[in-house]
């Protein structure tokens, strides 16, 4: 939503206009709670864009190593990849984790450099519930890469 | 935040990407959760960084989504002869440094 172009001569465009960008902004006091929380973004998602701007990341060479089903949410093992030659020219600067189910969506941030040697790196993480996880690749040209694994979580973890 | 332990490999070589597990006890309190009507702030390990040979090789910012007592690895490609120094560093601004030298064949 936002600025798509608008034609308006068909009535169907015009709603859309209406629906569109500053128009629902100022008509979410109005909307029941539901509708609202719709309309804003997800905190994960805010994260998502804090991180990547306005690139278009691209689906490949992230790879997660993480349960299918976590029994305890509080400590779930994962390892996170990127193929990557790692040479001055060509490696991964960070990978980037973001849960789309706990309260915060933060995980953690890994920072690489090319004698890394390899853009992996391994630990634990909370998950509150049965969710997706996000990974985002950060590469030393400017491109981003992107990744989702869906966990189920029998035990939440953060406590509840 | 104490006793961090870290697993190198007995030796390596030049070239060689060996894998460094470290492992630090910490509450890792996401500050999310309640103790009756009072909010329990969080404190966290914000920041583990590793050098070697002085220079950097690999960072992690922590955030609350990371379990207690966080256990970290990572790789590196062998330079040379040196020493590491892992360092994290928690919400209120303690650091706890590990020093450990690789055994260059």
């Amino acid at each position: 939503m936002g600025s798509t172009m608008v034609d308006f001569r068909s009535p169907l465009d015009r709603r859309t206009f209406i629906l569109g960008g500053s128009a629902v902004a100022a008509l979410l006091p109005f909307l029941s709670r539901d509708a609202a929380a719709q309309a804003a973004a997800q905190p994960w998602e805010d994260a998502i864009k804090k991180i990547i701007g306005d690139n278009k990341p691209t689906e490949s060479r992230l790879t997660f190593e993480l349960p299918e089903i976590a029994e305890n949410g509080n400590t779930v093992p994962f390892t996170v990849t990127v193929e990557s030659p790692m040479s001055e020219q060509d490696h991964v600067k960070a990978i980037h984790l973001i849960s789309t189910g706990n309260p915060q969506p933060g995980i953690a941030t890994f920072h690489f450099t090319p004698t890394s040697g390899r853009a992996s790196a391994s630990s634990r993480m909370r998950l509150a519930k049965t969710q997706d996880v996000i990974g985002v690749a950060e590469l030393s040209d400017g491109k981003f890469l992107m990744a989702k694994r869906s966990v189920k979580v029998t035990i939440g973890g953060c406590g509840g | 935040m104490s006793r961090p332990r870290v697993r190198l490999p007995e030796r390596a070589k030049v070239g060689e990407i060996i894998e460094v597990k470290t492992l630090i006890s910490h509450v890792m309190e996401m500050g999310q959760r309640r103790e009756g009507d009072k909010a329990i702030p969080r404190f966290i390990i914000n920041t583990f960084t590793a050098t070697y040979a002085g220079a950097e090789v690999f960072k992690a910012e922590l955030q609350p989504g990371i379990s207690a007592n966080p256990y970290i690895a990572f790789f590196m490609k062998v330079p040379g002869p040196g020493e590491f120094e892992f360092t994290w560093i928690d919400d209120n601004d303690a650091r706890v440094v590990e020093k450990q030298k690789l055994n260059v064949a």
